[in-house]
């Protein structure tokens, strides 16, 4: 539909108003009480204490406390000195390294794994809801749970569980998190196994939105199950599947239970994440630890994970509007 | 809207949420009853039904003593991490313990209550051994805690190991070479661990240091002066990291776990998978109390010493109590701890009380330790308690003849946890990587434990 001529000169002679709502309006006490400020303010006056109690106030007091040298009873002011120590402390650089090397490592176990497993639940025709609820058990087991089970698992001797099976095809019992080079990928694996359920059942709620004429018309050109995924699932996938790389990767970069819970950050150091670091520094020390530096760290990591979800934002969002 | 009712809703609303979170940061209240409330630190969480009886009767026996005070047992372990979240978030009980290596630091920080007067009034502050009450005196030359007990670190083994591999349990190992040849002996025959050692937490430093001791080593020198040189890269150090690497990767007898501490080294050898480890002669009562021993198989010795001037690493604990805790309290905690931790180290009629209660609880009686007053007081308080000891003294005759021939040694003053934690890397690498430089890990762990300690 076209406009016409004579349409066009009213618009432009009279330009319109601005609306209402942007008017500038000014309210004495009286009329804010009579519309219902008072009423307003202490409806979320809780919720502003409960959010400066519970939320702000740590913050604040983090970023505060990262600019101290304190035990929590004496404090003293020192600047940027945390932030310096820390950043030449050469355990923190082994703690990014091994951080990066778990988050490579889950990228690649727990990654396409959920994925896959997700593409072969969507083409079973019977008994999905039982499979998705066996896939999604782990989720529901506790995680101090699943770990303590997990290292019964791992147990290094002769015995162990996972050492009997590789037993039975003659394999020899492996340290698995007594060595410095087996642990990661043991924490990786079951970190894996725990989280798998959660996204696959994001992938299977993403499976049912593609549309199935998709499907038929690729059958129609003869494609096989493979090639169905690679040139259907995965190209409608594309939004959901950038969105979980990146949920992992803020994920894993704040990686704490399973080397604080399965090996303490070591042996001699393998699995000692950010976040062990952060909570060695604080508390390792019977004595109060150094909670200056502990902050100091926190804060350069929450600096770290804004900028992520900075780009994770400016990028969800190019990817939605197109 | 503009309902008033409304309004009283919300400011009903807002004044209860701000209530209650001021009510958040109030804390306790007096006793109802008068009576002055004090919280204790008792055993480990996990222990046995009879350790509670045992306290339970001892927290009557006191407050029929004690009609003003209502004892409030709470359980209590010093573990490096938690300790310090306890410390700061003010959840340690009035009256706890604390091992010699922290003191220093948490009297230098204001972190524990002077009772000097307490002490000299109770009058024993002259019968303690010097050097373990110079550990709790501060610069100011006040006094800062009950110095309460003192261990000597031993080997303890599984005598039915010892059996079950051809070797007499009456005559353990005398020389780190002879702990090494029985270990694989336990290995062979067994197929458990023949010697194993602790590696995490801290206590992988503390093990080393004291094999370093054993072996005529030091892994720091005191300046005199606050300060301190760190000597770890020492041969004695090296020798036990070798000795480490031949049990584990040599003869294969160190165990599948290198991960264990305190508590699951404990477990383990209690369970019968340990042959032979080191720790505080004084272990007995939690082995047997908190992990369930079999008290006939276990076996307590010296720890071999060879070298130039080599020592038996010890330690022990000290009852303080809080900095925060008003004077009442405080009041009611030297009582406590005079009653409970001190008389029995003093007195006949406590002595024997307090061993009779433990005993009749199934408690563990005559524990071999070290005497925080003198040897002969000691030995006297051995002679009251005699009816009721039930601890197999005979199974650890090899420690208790011979303790008093070692030269006890007392573990370092400056940033000694820090520096254990430090050494847990260097264990915990020996026996992870066969192929570990031990001269490069040495002589990095003296730059770091030097850097430590002079920040």
């Amino acid at each position: 539909m076209t406009m016409t001529t004579e349409e066009r000169p009213a618009a432009a002679s009279a330009p319109p108003a601005l609306p209402p709502a942007r008017r500038k309006i000014r309210r004495s006490p009286a009329t804010w009480y009579r519309g219902g400020g008072l009423a307003n303010l202490l409806f979320v006056l809780p919720m502003l204490f409960v959010f400066f109690f519970f939320s702000w106030s740590p913050i604040v007091q983090s970023v505060i406390m990262s600019l101290q040298k304190t035990n929590m009873i004496v404090s003293e002011w020192v600047g940027l000195d945390n932030y310096l120590a820390v950043m030449s402390d050469p355990e923190l650089g082994r703690a990014v390294v091994n951080t990066v090397y778990f988050a490579l490592l889950a990228l690649l176990f727990g990654f396409p794994l959920p994925l896959f497993v997700a593409v072969l639940m969507s083409e079973v025709r019977r008994g999905k809801g039982l499979y998705s609820a066996l896939a999604y058990l782990p989720v529901v087991i506790p995680p101090v749970v699943a770990v303590l089970l997990w290292k019964f698992f791992y147990s290094a001797d002769p015995s162990g569980v996972f050492n009997t099976v590789l037993g039975w095809f003659g394999i020899p019992p492996q340290p698995w998190i007594q060595s410095a080079v087996q642990a990661m990928p043991s924490l990786v694996i079951e970190a894996t196994w725990a989280a798998a359920g959660g996204s696959i059942i994001i992938y299977l709620a993403a499976l049912l939105s593609v549309p199935p004429e998709l499907y038929d018309a690729a059958e129609v050109d003869g494609a096989g199950i493979w090639r169905k995924v690679w040139h259907v699932t995965l190209p409608q996938l594309r939004g959901i599947l950038f969105i979980m790389l990146i949920l992992q990767v803020i994920a894993t970069a704040q990686v704490f239970l399973e080397p604080f819970l399965f090996t303490g950050g070591g042996p001699a150091g393998a699995t000692k994440t950010i976040l062990l670091y952060i909570y060695d520094k604080a508390f390792r020390n019977s004595l109060g630890g150094d909670y200056g530096e502990a902050t100091a760290v926190s804060v350069l990591l929450a600096i770290v994970l804004a900028v992520l979800s900075w780009l994770y934002f400016k990028l969800t969002n190019r990817w939605s509007t197109s | 809207m503009k309902s008033p009712a409304r309004v009283l809703l919300a400011g009903v609303a807002a004044a209860a949420t701000v209530g209650a979170l001021v009510g958040c940061s109030t804390a306790g209240g007096d006793d109802s009853s008068g009576k002055t409330e004090l919280r204790v630190a008792t055993f480990p969480p996990g222990a046995d039904a009879a350790a509670y009886e045992a306290f339970a009767a001892q927290e009557k026996q006191f407050e029929d003593e004690h009609p003003d005070i209502d004892i409030i047992g709470v359980e209590y372990e010093w573990e490096g991490p938690t300790f310090a979240v306890q410390l700061a978030g003010g959840s340690l009980p009035d009256v706890f313990t604390v091992p010699f290596t922290d003191a220093k630091t948490l009297l230098e920080n204001d972190q524990l209550m002077d009772v000097t007067d307490e002490m000299d009034e109770l009058g024993y502050t002259d019968s303690f051994n010097p050097i373990i009450l110079e550990g709790v005196t501060g610069d100011d030359g006040k006094i800062y805690g009950f110095p309460r007990q003192a261990y000597a670190n031993a080997l303890s083994y599984n005598r039915e190991l010892f059996e079950a591999a051809g070797l007499d349990p009456d005559s353990p190992p005398t020389t780190w070479d002879e702990v090494r040849e029985y270990a694989k002996k336990i290995t062979d025959a067994t197929g458990k661990a023949g010697y194993s050692q602790m590696a995490i937490n801290n206590t992988g430093g503390w093990q080393l240091t004291v094999g370093t001791v054993a072996r005529g080593g030091r892994t720091q020198t005191d300046n005199g002066d606050g300060t301190a040189q760190s000597t770890i890269d020492n041969d004695a150090t090296r020798g036990v990291l070798q000795f480490l690497h031949d049990v584990k990767w040599e003869d294969g007898s160190f165990g599948s776990k290198v991960d264990l501490d305190w508590g699951t080294i404990n477990q383990e050898f209690a369970a019968g998978n340990i042959g032979m480890y080191t720790t505080g002669s004084d272990i007995y009562t939690a082995l047997v109390r908190d992990f369930g021993l079999d008290s006939d198989v276990y076996g307590l010795t010296v720890i071999p010493l060879e070298g130039d001037d080599p020592g038996t690493l010890g330690g022990g604990d000290i009852a303080v109590m809080s900095p925060t805790i008003d004077d009442e309290t405080k009041a009611a905690g030297v009582e406590w701890i005079d009653w409970y931790y001190m008389q029995k180290l003093l007195n006949e009629d406590a002595a024997v009380q307090d061993a009779k209660t433990l005993n009749e609880s199934g408690q563990a009686v005559g524990t071999p330790l070290l005497p925080v007053l003198s040897r002969e007081l000691y030995e006297e308080s051995l002679v009251w308690i005699e009816p009721y000891i039930n601890v197999p003294r005979e199974q650890m005759a090899p420690f208790t003849d011979a303790i008093w021939e070692q030269t006890p040694v007392g573990e370092a003053k400056v940033k000694t946890q820090e520096v254990y934690a430090l050494l847990d890397t260097v264990v915990q690498t020996v026996l992870t990587d066969e192929n570990a430089d031990i001269d490069a890990l040495l002589a990095q762990a003296q730059t770091d434990a030097q850097a430590l300690l002079d920040s």
